[in-house]
């Protein structure tokens, strides 16, 4: 994986790359519609997106997972920062000319009861993004929609049926297809498939797989569930109320989490085997995600964290880079050796000092280790 | 041996539909005890909402059919009336329901829903009704429940939501407590919180859980026994080990393989189910899942019975196959690597 070698944040290839993007919603009360206050949905966030990767985003629900998706094509205006898709800044483009590049990335939605109109048929709703950008004439058009509906695996026949005679997997089918017909570099999907059967839903991440392949696409993939980012993503941000606090390779990310958030969700996500799930340490977050509107002070995480100090209370952790490209904003890391740490608090940021292997959890057998089973003994300050 | 709360005999449930009829539920048979969680899995579509409904009354209608027996305590809730069942519904089985957005009425304050829900099953005045609200509230872990009682649905997480859904079932004290895919629309850290909450409950107020999911991850530490089922038949039923360790029917096979796991190496592909459930009004001729079952042959134009074909007594499953050759074979499709090589 070559986009493992690269440095974090900026560097060529990349191509989304968002720079201390904020999104902030206005809350107005009274006659006026004064402004008394603001929902930080997404506050302060910085990646780059390389070309043909996937980057998974997860969080809990309100983390701002969703609302930055939408930034970064546009669907909401950003509050602030930078948003730059191939190389130039999209984010102060007008209609005009912001619409050819909307062609050029494209999202799926979450629900796919929702978010295909019940009185279009199936041709209509793929077909449609081509009238808006007048690809071709109806016959192509036409010709095309088969094509690209063969390719998300329903049949041309489909073409003048309506949304409700579909299952629900078939509906995210069309939602896909839709997205796939300006044959887009960038696809957003956002929860594409938490509303499916486990059957399903294994149906619809191999199919992204291979529309990957085949299209050459760059994926945003953003789900609220570990399991399912890991088997689509070569990296992973974890959002926490509006912020990045960890940013890693994929494997890397379940061998040797370093935020406890990221700690706690691996720990909820459900093992398939009794024995397993007994044996090992769960960490049952309490409560919910606190407001977005008055976050709190410090270290965001703080009041649900089990390591939380009273540093957490009062500085915000930046966002350290740890070697091979993991990120992670905490003043209490797991996972990490002494080595690392010292390196770590003389450089500040950005250390290329690669991971000391003996900061890994006892993971010996090379494979990946079972998460949240052979716990955090390695935890230091 | 404790008590045995709940007998589901041979249940079929049929609904009559411009298209046909429906043979929702064909033949479900299982004994729930106090203490325990039965967990049924299946997709949707495979009946285990239908099942659940029925126990609770809800599938009552001029187009629906039922035969078999739902003993209660010895009683035949199939027989009672439509007002008698008012008095099991709530005080002896409890349900919770998939979408807590949607099963919450929204212009009413969730205490009040609570407090209408204990008024109608009880002789008991509304500060009692409150009183009582308020310290459900607080066992299901609502953070001040004092004033969030007098909140709307829409003030409340989906989380939250959920929670005070299991506060109504709970109420009245009920033995049986039916969750239907409770923690299906929310995230993964609020639905470990809801199923260890689930777990805790039952042992708190000593009744008996009937578990529905879509996914066998989630009721691997709590259930235990586990009860597969598709197109309206139950293809597999076991202890909870037995299902996980030692699955006989291919379709347990591919639940488990479709999960992507973290316990595990990341596989190159997920193993899939080909295909989708059949329809309820046309079913395949012989075993129903013949049609996606990547190891059928030529018996199962037959349909196998629900028979203890393995040792372990208790295990039963709906598979002509050869149970050597499935132990052989089953897990090139749990762990997925193998099924893409093929």
């Amino acid at each position: 994986m070559t986009v493992l070698e690269q440095a974090n944040g900026s560097g060529d290839g990349a191509l989304l790359e968002v720079r201390h993007v904020k999104k902030y919603f206005p809350i107005r009360k009274g006659v006026l519609q004064r402004e008394v206050a603001h929902v930080h949905a997404v506050d302060d966030v910085s990646f780059a997106v390389r070309e043909g990767e996937t980057l998974g985003l997860v969080g809990e629900s309100g983390c701002g997972k969703s609302t930055l998706g939408r930034t970064l094509v546009r669907l909401l205006e950003p509050t602030a920062g930078e948003i730059i898709f191939q190389g130039k800044p999209i984010q102060d483009l007008g209609m005009r000319r912001l619409r050819p590049l909307r062609r050029e990335m494209q999202m799926v939605f979450q629900d796919p009861y929702a978010s295909l109109n019940p009185r279009k048929r199936v041709g209509t709703i793929v077909s449609d993004p081509m009238k808006i950008h007048d690809l071709g004439d109806r016959a192509e058009q036409k010709r095309r929609v088969g094509e690209i509906l063969e390719t998300v695996g329903l049949s041309p026949e489909h073409y003048n049926r309506f949304p409700h005679e579909f299952s629900g997997g078939q509906r995210q089918r069309i939602g896909i297809a839709r997205a796939l017909a300006l044959r887009p570099k960038l696809i957003i999907a956002d929860e594409p498939v938490s509303a499916l059967d486990v059957s399903i839903q294994s149906q619809m991440l191999n199919l992204l797989d291979d529309l990957q392949n085949e299209f050459h696409l760059t994926f945003v993939f953003i789900a609220h569930d570990l399991g399912v980012v890991r088997h689509v993503s070569d990296r992973i941000a974890v959002m926490y109320l509006g912020k990045i606090v960890e940013l890693s390779p994929a494997e890397e990310l379940y061998r040797r989490p370093i935020m406890p958030y990221t700690e706690a969700l691996l720990s909820a996500v459900p093992i398939p085997d009794p024995d397993l799930a007994a044996k090992r340490e769960r960490i049952v977050l309490e409560g919910d995600v606190p407001s977005p509107i008055s976050p709190p002070s410090g270290c965001r995480f703080h009041p649900r964290c089990r390591y939380a100090t009273d540093v957490c209370r009062q500085i915000e952790p930046p966002l350290v880079d740890y070697g091979n490209g993991h990120l992670a904003a905490c003043h209490h890391p797991l996972n990490v050796d002494q080595a690392t740490l010292q390196e770590v608090s003389v450089a500040e940021q950005h250390t290329p000092a690669a991971a000391d292997e003996s900061a890994l959890p006892r993971d010996t057998s090379g494979s990946s280790n079972p998460s949240g089973v052979s716990g955090s003994d390695t935890h230091s300050r | 041996m404790a008590e045995r709360l709940l007998e589901v005999k041979d249940l079929k449930v049929r609904f009559a539909t411009e298209d046909g009829i429906v043979q929702a539920v064909s033949g479900i048979s299982f004994e729930l005890e106090r203490g325990k969680v039965l967990g049924i899995v299946g997709e949707s579509g495979s009946g285990k909402s239908v099942t659940a409904m029925t126990l609770m009354g809800l599938t009552r209608g001029v187009n629906a059919r039922f035969e078999g027996e739902v003993l209660y305590k010895g009683t035949d809730l199939l027989k009672i009336s439509d007002e008698g069942m008012q008095d099991y519904r709530g005080n002896e089985l409890g349900m919770i329901f998939q979408d807590p957005m949607t099963s919450l009425n929204p212009v009413y304050k969730i205490g009040d829903q609570i407090v209408e829900a204990i008024q109608s099953h009880e002789r008991v005045d509304k500060r009692t009704a409150r009183a009582r609200t308020i310290e459900l509230l607080r066992q299901v872990g609502i953070p001040n429940p004092d004033t969030r009682v007098d909140d709307f649905p829409h003030q409340f997480s989906g989380g939250m939501r959920q929670r005070a859904m299991i506060a109504m079932a709970l109420s009245c004290n009920p033995a049986v407590l039916i969750a239907d895919e409770p923690t299906t629309a929310l995230d993964v850290t609020i639905q470990a919180q809801i199923v260890e909450l689930v777990s805790r409950l039952k042992d708190d107020f000593n009744s008996a859980v009937i578990f529905i999911t879509h996914d066998l991850g989630v009721i691997a530490d709590i259930a235990d026994e586990i009860i597969v089922m598709y197109a309206g038949r139950v293809v597999e039923r076991g202890s909870t080990r037995d299902v996980f360790y030692d699955p006989q029917m291919p379709y347990t096979w591919g639940l488990l393989g479709s999960i992507p796991r973290l316990d595990r190496p990341r596989p190159d592909r997920l193993h899939t189910i080909e295909g989708s459930p059949p329809s309820l009004i046309n079913l395949p001729e012989g075993c129903k899942f013949r049609p996606r079952c990547p190891h059928a042959f030529e018996k199962c134009k037959q349909e196998p019975a629900l028979e203890n074909r393995v040792g372990t007594p208790g295990h039963l499953d709906r598979c002509w196959l050869d149970v050597d050759f499935k132990r052989d074979h089953r897990d090139e499709t749990i762990s997925g690597d193998a099924a893409a090589a093929a």
